[in-house]
């Protein structure tokens, strides 16, 4: 007797068998280590834990091996593994003008106090597959020692800040932040929740819709003021002690895009922020959502949003690439329940045309 | 923590886990058939102000995102809620998202709890009110969802004119707010789409 | 500190180093509480602080939320999809509840007093006592008339559904009839329109005025709604077209039933196929019955 798919139960501990023989590869080659995947596939550790919301460079390094690369499974199994952390509260906010800079530049001025901290980047390196790198255990020559001065190194920003060219933006008061993991969203959203979405925002959808920006579909007539890379203190006030203890340090990239801005009733002509922060080094990233978030700043400064990039309620319910990569995949379940539904409409359809038409000949 | 008053505080389930999970399963027929009459699972009553069915609603529902507003004859129970749920106790009846109601006939109008928006009708107060008497059968006449036909019930220990009362929160509809009717460790529901004559 | 925080003991049945029902006692709170209110409010789609879940987005994590925070220890499961207990997704469900409860399953409709669904309602009347639990993609019946949140939500407010009967008329004009097969509206207590998750409209009858709970929960779109026992159901349609649903001109081929779902299988590349039961239990139930009356 034939019967349409069945023994998923076997099927599926079989799948997952294959799923980890396929993962360990050929044996005769050694097993990645957490150690080396942190280490020498750095980007890949903090885009997952950029995108997975969770500060964990060894747990972030597991994803990314169970996930044999595939980085948005690996987002998808850090956010899982995040959401069963109970949460104990928000941090003090991060003061990135206290950050130990390893990377800072800004495109606004030639120089700047501090100077321009170039870092380690792929900007200038030329692409050029480097094939001494297929040779295993090639030394790499010592970069010299980069002065770090964090006293001299205020924010761009800050600088045209003081003269009032570039707007002041301060929390009103001390109104909680939002959380987009624990409140469904409402439309529209404020900064804090569009910020949120942003940051744990799929890097190409963000990086697509920055790139629309730049190129007629909303401008923002933006430059990159500062992108600085470093370390920053995590603070938190413990409710039993009343004042911050510090958690420890973590690694994030800051991007201020400072754009354009003609003025309107209540706002003198200056330049306004587009803002990306993200965890470790995520460049691309944070300039994306810098660009982005300036985008959906549309509406609170009284300019036309007709651009994608613009679009609250598309940009915000579209970021989320866990969601996204869900829904799509899920095509792959069966749905023959609902396709049959069609098919037995569709046929009535055309029988009821067929009809229609014989009767048409028939009547001429 | 510290607690505001001295003295005894009621305890807290049994067992958290599956003694919630059963008094929300309670409190779910409860309120998808209106008017039936449940028992609350057991609980010890020692040192709690309010009735069991009462006090297990609470332990069930309530928490830090939940703001309480308890009425004189339930103010006792203050500690023990704040103790157990870590739920704000509001002085305010109307931003409150739970309100325990310790003596039915003291209910004043209902019109002073959050009955939502018509955009987010669920952001509603449910109230939790303790009656003299509850019983199956009886002079009201209850129709609406959840009800196949007409539920009889009999309650005594609300406050006179009440029942018109809830026949505007049921005109309100989407908007209102929804009740546990409580007596000791029997409960039912009325949800704000339940017509109750008689 | 609350009393949650402290960890039940659980019997030997379930996986060590998470909850019962694997979600925490403040989500669950928090789940119970929002289905509460889609109880009050039948048909209204409560917003809710959906988790993510280790399972992905699409593939029934709202339903899974809903019935992590409903299902105890004396709950019998039932979970399928396409109407089929055997299915890949229905036994990774299953295996992710027998897991984390240790709770009873079953395949057999009667017995269950929870049934996680996919895009089907059993054959097998529901009585009461028995919870249906729906996973949703799409919650929002309007949204392919329009996209925004923040219009549809204006449109549930004030009742306002015209642009839905504009489409459900456009279809009349063009093909002459309602041309929607699957996830056909409807409106609940006779106020919201409400999505029936894609089930086929042939489903759609049973939703009205069921005995048993009903409660759907979309995770992705982070909502949950409700329809409570003997709530009328109502599918949408005009006086001179009225809602009708679908027929086969074949019964099963392998119990026989003529009032059931009927699946197609291509058995050939010749045109050759058959018609089954979708829902497996049923088909099962009819078949051992037949064979009974055989033997007899």
């Amino acid at each position: 007797m034939y019967v349409a798919v069945k023994g998923g139960e076997r099927a599926i501990e079989n799948a997952h068998r294959l799923l980890a023989e396929e993962r360990r590869g050929d044996p005769a080659v050694p097993e990645l280590t957490l150690a080396q995947i942190d280490q020498q596939l750095a980007h890949a550790v903090d885009r997952v834990m950029t995108e997975g919301s969770l500060y964990d460079r060894e747990l972030a390094a597991l994803a990314v091996k169970q996930a044999r690369g595939d980085l948005i499974e690996a987002i998808f199994l850090l956010r899982a593994y995040r959401t069963t952390l109970p949460r104990f509260g928000a941090s003090e906010p991060v003061d990135t003008g206290e950050m130990v800079v390893r990377r800072r530049i800004s495109a606004t001025f030639k120089d700047i106090p501090g100077g321009q901290v170039l870092g380690p980047t792929f900007d200038y390196t030329h692409r050029l597959l480097d094939f001494t790198l297929a040779a295993e255990g090639a030394p790499v020559a010592a970069a010299e020692e980069a002065e770090q001065s964090v006293a001299a190194m205020p924010r761009v920003t800050d600088i045209l800040g003081r003269d009032g060219l570039f707007e002041a933006e301060t929390a009103e008061d001390d109104a909680p932040v939002g959380d987009v993991t624990r409140d469904p969203l409402e439309f529209p959203a404020d900064r804090d929740l569009r910020l949120q979405v942003l940051a744990r925002g799929d890097e190409g959808f963000l990086l697509a819709l920055g790139y629309s920006t730049q190129r007629g579909y909303g401008n923002n007539h933006p430059f990159a003021g500062e992108i600085r890379l470093g370390e920053v203190d995590v603070e938190f006030v413990p409710e039993e002690l009343g004042f911050p203890v510090e958690l420890g340090e973590v690694t994030v990239t800051e991007c201020q895009m400072v754009n354009q801005f003609k003025g309107s009733a209540t706002m003198p002509p200056q330049f306004t922020r587009g803002y990306g922060l993200t965890f470790g080094h995520c460049e691309r990233k944070a300039m994306s959502m810098a660009l982005v978030d300036r985008a959906l700043r549309a509406r609170e400064l009284g300019e036309e949003a007709a651009a994608p990039a613009q679009d609250e309620e598309f940009v915000l319910a579209h970021a989320d690439n866990v969601q996204a990569t869900g829904f799509v995949e899920h095509l792959k379940l069966p749905h023959y329940v609902d396709f049959q539904a069609e098919l037995v409409m569709v046929r009535a359809m055309r029988d009821a045309a067929e009809q229609d038409n014989s009767r048409k000949v028939a009547a001429e | 923590m510290t607690l505001a008053t001295t003295g005894a505080i009621g305890s807290a389930f049994a067992d958290p886990v599956l003694d919630a999970q059963r008094t929300f399963r309670v409190a779910l027929e409860a309120l998808a058939r209106p008017g039936r009459l449940v028992e609350s699972p057991s609980l010890n009553e020692a040192g709690w102000t309010i009735g069991p069915a009462a006090a297990s609603l609470c332990l069930s529902l309530v928490d830090h995102d939940t703001p309480v507003w308890l009425d004189a004859a339930a103010a006792d129970a203050a500690a023990a809620l704040r103790f157990h749920c870590g739920c704000p106790i509001v002085t305010d009846a109307g931003a409150a998202q739970f309100a325990v109601i310790g003596d039915g006939t003291a209910l004043g109008p209902l019109i002073r709890f959050t009955v939502g928006t018509d955009a987010y009708p669920d952001r509603s107060a449910t109230l939790i009110v303790e009656v003299g008497e509850l019983r199956e059968g009886g002079p009201l006449r209850l129709r609406g969802p959840g009800i196949e036909t007409e539920h009889r019930l009999t309650v005594e220990g609300l406050p006179d004119g009440f029942w018109r009362a809830w026949r505007e929160n049921v005109d309100r509809f989407p908007e209102g707010v929804d009740m546990f009717l409580t007596c000791g460790a029997r409960l039912c529901g009325l949800p704000r789409t339940t017509i109750v004559e008689g | 500190m609350t009393s949650d925080e402290t960890t039940a003991a659980f019997g030997a049945e379930h996986v060590a180093g998470y909850n019962f029902a694997y979600l925490d006692e403040q989500t669950k709170r928090m789940i119970r509480r929002a289905i509460l209110k889609a109880i009050a409010i039948p048909g209204y789609q409560v917003p809710f602080g959906s988790r993510e879940m280790p399972l992905p987005y699409g593939w029934g994590t709202g339903g899974i939320q809903v019935t992590a925070s409903v299902i105890g220890p004396d709950d019998v499961l039932k979970v399928i999809d396409q109407g089929a207990d055997d299915t890949t997704n229905a036994v990774s469900i299953r295996a992710f509840f027998a897991k984390t409860t240790g709770v009873a399953t079953t395949e057999r409709t009667a017995e269950a007093t929870l049934i996680q669904t996919r895009h089907r309602i059993p054959e097998t009347p529901l009585r009461e006592g028995q919870v249906l639990i729906y996973q949703v993609p799409i919650p929002e019946p309007l949204r392919w008339l329009e996209p925004r949140e923040s219009e549809t939500r204006k449109m549930h407010a004030l009742a306002e559904y015209g642009v839905m009967q504009v489409s459900l008329y456009e279809d009349i004009a063009r093909y002459g009839r309602i041309a929607k097969a699957y996830n056909y509206p409807v409106r609940v207590h006779a106020r919201y329109i409400t999505s029936p998750s894609p089930i086929p409209k042939f489903d759609n009858p049973k939703m009205d005025r069921n005995p048993a709970i009903q409660l759907f929960g979309a995770g992705r779109e982070r909502r949950i709604y409700a329809i409570p026992p003997y709530t009328a159901v109502e599918s949408l349609d005009f006086d001179d077209y009225p809602f009708t649903v679908e027929q086969w001109p074949e019964s099963c081929a392998l119990c026989g039933a003529t009032d059931s779902f009927l699946d197609e299988i291509v058995t050939n590349d010749k045109g050759g196929r058959m018609f089954i039961c979708s829902d497996t239990d049923y088909c099962a139930g009819r078949r051992a019955e037949n064979g009974e009356e055989t033997a007899a």
